[in-house]
């Protein structure tokens, strides 16, 4: 039996393979990590043009209630995000969280009327499903979604190629959702990614995508994307990557995402660790999730150790690579607080030899989302 | 005259009397994709046959290189420092990474040349 024979396709593999790409196992899936142009070349080209990424083994579910409102209240005991909160067509970025604090996975909640949809990662999503059901029985239903394809269109052009498409694009705002119609099919498009550009993550029915994905492919500005790129595009936008920067050992609040923690749930409480959330948030957490930038061209990958300037052991590397926008290495860790401002030297034990690095500024590279 | 012998690892060993220069393969630099990081011995380090002897870094992960055959480094392909890409550019030439001087020639004879090379890796597919 050949190791792919258990792997699953998304409704776009015949068309990865037909545009050449290169097919790696992830998260269950056969997924292009990259197609003839390169990591780097695709890399750059979703930062000067807009690029096409299959999202598709990402787990879509509806999450129903009798209305918006009761499906949130249920959501809100496994998230810290206030999702009651949301206005229809907005949407929010938050984490199931432990009783511990610990992060099981990070999602997209979204409203549309009264319906609330989320979008987990590949790799989490029976077991997010598993754990809506077992914590939710009663309050909402649990509708896992398979039926129904993800394409991600994103960088600087994105916005022009789907407004070509249908114009009500134009106008919607990052984190907002609504319904779009690409070649005569009925979408949900929501202005948002995982790049740190302007763009959309569509949904669409499964058996629309590969005509979707190729009138998406004929417009001028749009190349095909595979996951080494979107790796190292999150990257350089510093944002997460579960199973890596965050898991069940970090808390929200190290990972540096209390941002997403809403006033009031910080007030009222009532989620999955939320004793050991909101006291890290009162007190500071012991340690914090930075960006870290070594010197020279050195990449130090996930795992690298982490030393202060004495060579005392204070972090670990939990994403790093090579970004090509910066043309050099950039990775994220977490370091103890004390070492966690930015500047801060240290240094990184790259196969055992300590090389220079420090603290900086996340994201590597400004966003570019489109705020009102 | 100058041979070419190939490793299972897909390294390359040009030998010119007691002298070999040793780089990664075109099938090598094409699984890696872009070629970010290289890590060279230094002259006068000794490599052992089958043991790493330097590092290559794509934008995606570190892999380890091996040593062809046993020997002391004489030279290492300083322009990669500048430009690692030149190993996808120019695998076989100006991507070299390093010149050893051959401590055993007869470890050449394991070693496949250009159309077993070939063989083997058409049969990787």
């Amino acid at each position: 039996m050949s190791p792919s024979a258990s792997l699953k396709r998304t409704p776009l593999f015949d068309l990865h393979r037909e545009l050449g790409a290169k097919i790696v196992p992830f998260a269950g899936y056969e997924m292009p990590v990259q197609y003839p142009a390169g990591i780097i070349a695709e890399h750059q080209h979703t930062r000067s043009a807009a690029g096409l990424f299959d999202v598709s083994h990402m787990g879509q579910i509806r999450l129903a209630a009798d209305d918006f409102d009761d499906a949130a209240k249920a959501l809100e005991r496994l998230v810290p995000g206030d999702i009651r909160g949301l206005e229809s067509g907005r949407m929010r970025y938050t984490q199931f969280t432990n009783p511990s604090g610990g992060i099981l996975d990070d999602l997209m909640a979204a409203r549309m009327g009264e319906q609330l949809l989320l979008v987990v990662n590949a790799a989490r999503k029976e077991a997010d499903a598993a754990h809506l059901r077992a914590h939710l029985a009663g309050l909402a239903r649990v509708e896992e979604r398979p039926e129904r394809a993800l394409i991600a269109v994103q960088g600087p052009s994105a916005a022009a190629v789907i407004a070509r498409l249908d114009p009500r694009a134009e106008a919607m705002a990052f984190m907002s959702i609504a319904d779009l119609s690409l070649g005569g099919v009925p979408c949900i498009a929501s202005r948002s990614g995982y790049t740190g550009e302007d763009g959309f993550e569509i949904s669409m029915p499964a058996e629309d995508a590969i005509a979707i994905a190729r009138l998406l492919l004929a417009q001028p500005e749009v190349k095909p994307i595979g996951l080494g790129a979107r790796d190292s595009l999150r990257l350089e936008a510093g944002l997460c990557l579960y199973g890596h920067d965050i898991d069940e050992s970090t808390t929200p609040v190290e990972a540096g995402l209390t941002w997403s923690i809403g006033k009031r749930r910080r007030t009222e409480g009532g989620f999955l660790g939320a004793a050991s959330i909101l006291e890290q948030i009162a007190q500071g957490a012991p340690r914090k999730r930075v960006g870290i930038l070594p010197e020279g061209r050195a990449p130090a990958r996930e795992n690298t150790d982490v030393a202060d300037a004495k060579g005392g052991l204070i972090g670990r590397i939990t994403s790093g690579g090579f970004g090509p926008t910066l043309g050099g290495p950039i990775c994220m860790g977490y370091v103890d607080r004390a070492h966690a401002a930015e500047g801060t030297e240290l240094a990184l034990l790259v196969r055992g030899t300590p090389r220079p690095a420090r603290v900086a500024p996340l994201p590597f590279v400004p966003h570019r989302y489109k705020r009102n | 005259m100058s041979t070419v012998r190939f490793t299972d690892e897909h390294e390359w060993i040009r030998v010119d009397g007691d002298i070999a220069t040793v780089g990664i393969t075109d099938y090598a630099q094409n699984q890696l994709g872009d070629v970010v990081y290289v890590e060279l011995p230094k002259p006068g380090q000794k490599v052992e046959k089958g043991k790493q002897a330097a590092v290559v870094e794509s934008v995606k992960a570190a892999s380890e290189v091996y040593a062809p055959v046993t020997g002391e480094v004489i030279e290492a392909n300083q322009a990669l420092a500048d430009e690692p890409a030149t190993v996808n550019a120019d695998p076989m030439g100006r991507g070299w990474f390093m010149k050893l001087k051959l401590a055993n020639k007869g470890e050449l004879e394991g070693l496949m040349d250009e159309a077993a090379y070939k063989t083997f890796v058409e049969g990787l597919h």
